[in-house]
């Protein structure tokens, strides 16, 4: 591959930095125009909506800017991008909108054992960086089952690649998609339908009319946007703590305080008697749940006593309401009042806890062990990193670079710029609860602040603050948080002006159609690039393999969006599905195709089905919603996990398994190939 | 002919996969040796946090920062005085 010639890019680069500049300077006076609005009145919705209207709009022109017919324009962006512009770009595609908004409400609720995602997360760029993006970028085509079809030979590889790349990217679409919606709705209030349909148009305009190069000038755009978002309120919150502008050095400063104001609070007399009242609620629902199917009925018929009695007696309207509701709510059917009832009990198991410490490693439960916690950390950590190295659409990122150098480069900047971001959500975890334990706990319920309202009217599962001891005061076991409240709440919770909770929203929306435009590019061109046109039709024209693209393309968006509004049952669950399936498959054929020369076509076929095969295996018979999808065996019954270790790591056991068996079997079926030798050779050498 | 494992192609690729090993070396070592010990770690302190959780927050995401910038810019040295090697030897 011929490299530019140094001067030119040189220009190239100034120009993308005027630009870029001249943007990021652009969005930052609208930021600033808006809060001069706000202080002048402007209501909260029309700021909700110029956020969304101005950034969908940056994003569109921008696509709109970069439109292209010619392949390797439309796949591989040209092959021009500079390392550091190729960075931010992947750090958007790879930013989701669970890790935007998802890691600091995790490590919120669970302290140390949520930093398995940041190491995960980081990690992984590692595997990428040594094993994987010089290779790929030395390959130099369009696609990974590209690679593994020109590897392994013919076509049976690169449909298992296209097959596999399909399961990864589609899951992760469908993610994006529901995120995207749920944005939408709470940043403007319309409903989620209309927003899934609206951000579509924005992924659309970008990745339709522009492929590749309109996707990655978008999401060096909207990387500068998230990260702006992401950096305002932690930094204002941090100032505003503790006069400390670097939030790692607030956080530390603060972490003591909500060390010890931890300890204060676990031997509370007060939070104690909250506690020991949901203790006897999970009592309540273990007696019922134990008594099936007999209490199914007479539960029943108690809940159609209560409510007569409460019409009769004239009880407040508002009682009266939260009966009917419960008694609409009431499980249809003995096998899903178990399932209701017995997560009803763990909940409130869980929230007759005391609060775990923040900094402490392994912290479990009373009914895990603290082994248990470990080695589920361990396994969590390896899984996100082989799935990291496995996820085509950040893979596919390292034919965009100029050369192999700039592949190397780009994984640097890459991490970098996701480090600006997950350096921080630590920091925010700590801000924020800091700001809850010592504003929240022990306030008054008539002077909640308004935000606790706004937030558990959207939905209680996000906020919901209770009086169970009536005793008119907050406690802390009186809070249920939802991971996300911690970043899309947190400025509101920290007190800062409402056009900053705009801005957070504006990011996370930023980070969720970025990473919903790089998978829809990498399913089409997998559908369009590998199946039709190298196994079905190789004569196609490149005009028509484009149009045939953008059509897949279209289609593509539109079963996801459809998919997304059937309401998925666990968002994070997918996620980690995705990430399995990566490492399982991807990362083992991937890593062995460069590093040894006998991996065969056999080898890499049976070594990609067994870890699949294994990682789904084990996800059906470990997820018990999952195992009764599938199996038809009730939720109720106790689950087998291998050492302990939750479905959503199942990598951890296809990713080896699929290493064994590429080696056991290429072996068995030995066989001399000099064209595999000389591309492999080739590989290996400086360009 | 020379024997195979001295020509400058064979002697980049070794190289190369000598640095790999080493890399991957560290990267084992400040992800899963701090986090098995995480619990025995905590009683240590650095910068004001236990040092378990520090590591795992700041430290190592850092230190995968320095193993990537460290592989790219050796190979980015290293290939320069390889392509020039290797056009001297064909």
């Amino acid at each position: 591959m011929s490299q530019q010639d140094p001067l030119s890019q040189k220009a190239f680069s100034a120009q993308l930095f005027r630009g870029y500049a001249a943007y990021a300077f652009g969005f930052s006076l609208l930021v600033l125009l808006l809060a001069l609005l706000e202080i002048m009145g402007l209501a909260r919705q029309w700021i909700g909506y110029a956020f969304l209207l101005v950034t969908v709009a940056l994003y569109a022109a921008i696509g709109i800017m970069c439109r292209t017919s010619d392949p390797v324009e439309y796949y591989v962006a040209g092959r021009k991008v500079p390392a550091i512009y190729n960075g931010m770009a992947t750090a958007a595609d790879w930013m989701s909108v669970a890790s935007f908004i998802g890691v600091a409400g995790t490590l919120y609720l669970t302290g140390y054992n949520g930093l398995a995602y940041i190491l995960g997360w980081t990690g992984g760029y590692v595997l990428v960086a040594l094993f994987l993006a010089p290779y790929l970028r030395k390959f130099g085509r369009y696609t990974i089952p590209d690679f593994l079809g020109a590897r392994f030979g013919g076509h049976w590889p690169r449909m298992l690649g296209v097959v596999c790349a399909v399961l990864v990217s589609f899951t992760y679409l469908v993610a994006q998609i529901y995120g995207v919606g749920i944005i939408t709705t709470r940043m403007t209030g319309i409903s989620f339908e209309l927003g899934i349909f609206i951000a579509l148009g924005g992924v659309l305009v970008c990745s339709f009319l522009g492929g590749m190069r309109a996707v990655t000038w978008t999401q060096v755009g909207q990387y500068i946007i998230l990260l702006i978002a992401y950096l305002v309120p932690v930094i204002w919150l941090a100032v505003k703590q503790t006069g400390e502008p670097v939030p790692q050095l607030a956080a530390s400063a603060v972490m003591q305080q909500v060390t010890e104001r931890e300890r204060e609070l676990s031997n509370d007399e007060s939070e104690l008697s909250v506690r020991a009242l949901w203790q006897a609620r999970a009592d309540m629902m273990q007696v019922r749940e134990s008594g099936l199917p007999a209490t199914y009925e007479t539960e029943k018929q108690s809940l159609r006593l209560k409510l007569l009695r409460a019409r009769a007696n004239d009880a407040p309207m508002g009682d009266v309401r939260l009966l009917e509701r419960e008694l609409a709510s009431y499980p249809a059917s003995v096998e899903q009042a178990q399932m209701a009832w017995s997560k009803a009990r763990d909940d409130y198991a869980m929230r007759a806890t005391a609060p775990q410490p923040h900094a402490e490693p392994f912290a479990s439960r009373a009914y895990e062990a603290p082994d248990a916690v470990r080695h589920n950390f361990l396994a969590i950590v390896l899984c996100l990193m082989m799935g990291t190295a496995g996820l085509p659409h950040i893979l596919m990122r390292s034919y965009t670079t100029p050369s192999v150098d700039a592949a190397r480069k780009s994984v640097f900047w890459s991490l970098f710029f996701i480090l600006l971001l997950y350096l921080m959500a630590p920091a925010l975890a700590i801000l924020v609860k800091f700001e809850i334990y010592s504003n929240l706990v022990g306030t008054r319920f008539a002077e909640l602040p308004s935000w606790v309202h706004a937030w558990s009217a959207v939905d209680r599962s996000l906020l919901s603050i209770l009086d169970l001891n009536q005793d008119g005061i907050v406690q802390l076991a009186e809070i249920q948080m939802g991971a996300d409240v911690v970043v899309l709440a947190g400025p509101e919770i920290g007190g800062l002006p409402y056009v900053v909770s705009g801005l957070v929203a504006a990011g996370a929306l930023a980070a969720a159609l970025s990473t919903a435009d790089g998978l829809l590019l990498t399913l089409s061109s997998a559908l369009s690039h590998d199946t039709l046109f190298r196994v079905m039709s190789p004569k196609m024209g490149p005009g028509r393999r484009v149009l045939l693209s953008k059509i897949l393309l279209l289609l593509v968006a539109f079963v996801a969006a459809w998919a997304a509004t059937k309401t998925p049952a666990d968002i994070l669950f997918l996620v980690g599905a995705a990430f399995s399936f990566a490492a399982s498959t991807f990362f083992p054929v991937l890593v062995m195709g460069v590093f040894w020369k006998g991996a065969n076509k056999w080898g890499a076929c049976c070594g990609m089905l067994t870890g699949l095969v294994i990682t789904i295996v084990y996800m059906v018979q470990a997820q018990p919603w999952l195992r009764h999808w599938v199996l038809g065996i009730s939720t109720s019954e106790p689950v087998e996990l291998w050492w302990d270790i939750q479905p959503i790591a199942s990598g951890v056991f296809g990713a080896p398994a699929a290493f064994v068996v590429i080696v056991v079997v290429s072996l068995l079926t030995k066989q001399k190939n000099p064209v595999t030798d000389a591309l492999v050779d080739d590989l290996r050498l400086p360009d | 002919m020379r024997p195979i494992q001295t020509t400058p192609r064979a002697r980049y690729w070794r190289h190369n996969v000598l640095l790999i090993v080493t890399l991957l070396c560290a990267w084992w070592l400040v992800t899963f040796v701090p986090a098995y010990f995480a619990v025995e770690l905590s009683h240590y302190f650095i910068f004001g946090w236990p040092f378990a959780f520090w590591m795992a927050a700041f430290g190592a995401p850092l230190f995968f920062l320095l193993i990537v910038g460290v592989y790219a810019w050796c190979m980015a040295r290293r290939d320069r005085t390889a392509r020039r090697l290797i056009r001297e030897d064909d």
